[in-house]
């Protein structure tokens, strides 16, 4: 069991809110990230028209010379990660004494950049007008390299890519790198920023919601009998995981413990989820914590809303654990925020554990029978849970599972 | 195009570039100490002139020697007047 390694502080720049209190109201109020995006409605065999956008950040609050080298996904990210620090009231000298790191990822470097760049160049296929900031906008690891550059933090910085399992991933592997005594605090998590391409990702594969474009509160619908696909959304969501001992010495407020984390490759497809192998994840990482399944208080299940996937999941949480364990998913709110997605939705975990009050899964009216046989949160259901499972999986056959227990377990 | 429209054009087009004060776009300013550019910003400033001016200077030896606004001013007008 991962002992070691606490959450202390918490960033979010989302489709419902821009801090973690402002995303918990919304949460729990029940709220749709979800609009009608006009800008879809011109490119040529894209079918879907939704989006869930991060609206009303005012860039220029950074300084030009941070931002320059920032698209989207990593004004996102550095805001976040600003919070997150306030939060933990992490001391700066801390910062660039070689043990805080960074470990943030994203799906892609900036697609709108690339875009931008390539229409200019198909131009006249000329250089000249190549800026400086292109590059680390475009590099893989320019969320983490922002956020280490403009915070000042020296220790070790990198960017795990997974797709939709990317800030369950960042998180695990910077709770590992604390557990290991590597490094004594790591701001982690994930960012990206919407772009039609990953609407047409999965609208390409049928896996994007068409059939709602009229009512953008009504999709995705998790779980739900009518469900039709995923919800492309973006934002980002940072944890700052410390050292247990480090931050009760220095008197940090524990918000939750990291204590079991899995991340598997399911080999049976690129595409297509396995049941067996999301059981797997799940049963390694509680194996991690050293917890059974009937110790869990709460599932957060991954659910984007598609028909394989949410079907697959569901019997693998079933197998899991049955009827016993609430599970439900925040994608019919937020949308699918993809490498955000693991760390904002880990966020409202701890925020569930905190406000005692468990967030049911928007939009889903009628249980598919495919997906029946769990514990569906319909309502929000008041509890207190101590201990949680987070699920992320991701395209490319990445699995990823984070077990978290409450402050206040003892 | 007259000497103050070009230098009009310069100063308008650093300060959208680089989100400068106008009122601190005198022609003694160093760019770098008063105006806070660096050697990345450099490098835009070339793209930013050459798209403005429709003028190659990316390999001038001239620019490398530019301290102030006023040197911009001075090597864009040169660059203008010989062109013209």
């Amino acid at each position: 069991m991962l002992l070691n390694v606490v959450v202390t502080g918490i960033g979010i720049i989302s489709p419902l809110g821009h801090s973690f209190e402002e995303l918990m109201d919304a949460l729990l109020a029940g709220e749709s990230g979800v609009r009608v995006v006009p800008e879809l409605e011109k490119i040529g065999g894209l079918r879907s028209r939704l989006a869930a956008r991060v609206e009303g950040i005012e860039p220029k609050q950074i300084p030009r010379k941070i931002r320059r080298s920032m698209s989207n996904m990593s004004i996102y990210a550095y805001l976040a990660s600003q919070q997150a620090l306030a939060m933990a009231a992490y001391p700066d000298e801390l910062l660039s004494g070689g043990r805080t790191g960074v470990v943030v990822g994203s799906t892609l470097g900036s697609t709108e950049t690339s875009e931008k760049f390539f229409a200019d160049y198909f131009r006249d296929y000329s250089l000249e007008r190549m800026k400086s900031g292109l590059f680390f906008q475009l590099m893989g690891h320019s969320c983490a390299a922002n956020i280490a550059q403009s915070l000042g933090i020296t220790g070790r910085v990198m960017a795990p890519s997974a797709a939709c399992a990317t800030s369950c991933q960042a998180i695990g592997y910077a709770c590992e790198q604390i557990a290991f005594g590597r490094q004594d605090a790591i701001l982690c998590g994930g960012a990206d920023e919407f772009h039609p391409l990953t609407t047409a990702t999965f609208d390409v594969m049928h896996a994007a919601s068409t059939g709602f474009n009229q009512q953008p509160d009504a999709s995705p619908r998790p779980f739900d009998h009518d469900r039709d696909g995923i919800v492309c959304g973006e934002g980002s969501g940072i944890l700052l995981l410390e050292k247990k001992s480090l931050a009760e010495a220095r008197g940090a407020t524990i918000l939750a413990e990291i204590i079991g984390f899995a991340t598997t490759s399911d080999t049976s497809s690129i595409a297509n989820p396995d049941v067996g192998a999301m059981h797997e994840c799940m049963q390694l990482a509680l194996e991690d914590a050293g917890m059974e399944p009937g110790e869990l208080d709460y599932v957060n299940a991954h659910a984007t809303g598609t028909r394989q996937g949410d079907l697959a999941e569901a019997e693998a949480i079933c197998r899991l654990v049955g009827d016993r364990t609430p599970v439900s998913s925040l994608k019919g709110h937020l949308g699918h925020t993809m490498a955000a997605s693991g760390a904002i939705e880990l966020s409202a975990s701890i925020g569930m554990m905190r406000r005692g009050e468990l967030v049911a899964t928007r939009n889903l009216q009628q249980i598919d029978e495919d997906c029946a046989g769990l514990l569906h949160l319909q309502q929000n259901r008041k509890l207190r849970p101590r201990v949680i499972l987070k699920n992320n999986f991701a395209m490319g056959g990445i699995n990823a599972s984070v077990v978290i227990r409450s402050a206040t377990h003892d | 195009m007259t000497e103050a429209e070009v230098i009009e054009r310069i100063d308008s087009s650093l300060a959208e570039e680089f989100e400068l004060d106008r009122t601190d776009m005198t022609a003694e300013a160093n760019i770098y100490e008063d105006l806070g550019l660096d050697s990345l910003d450099t490098v835009d400033m070339v793209i930013v002139l050459e798209g403005a001016f429709d003028f190659k200077i990316r390999e001038e030896e001239a620019i490398r020697a530019i301290r102030t606004l006023g040197d911009i001013h001075r090597f864009v007008l040169g660059k203008v007047t010989e062109n013209s």
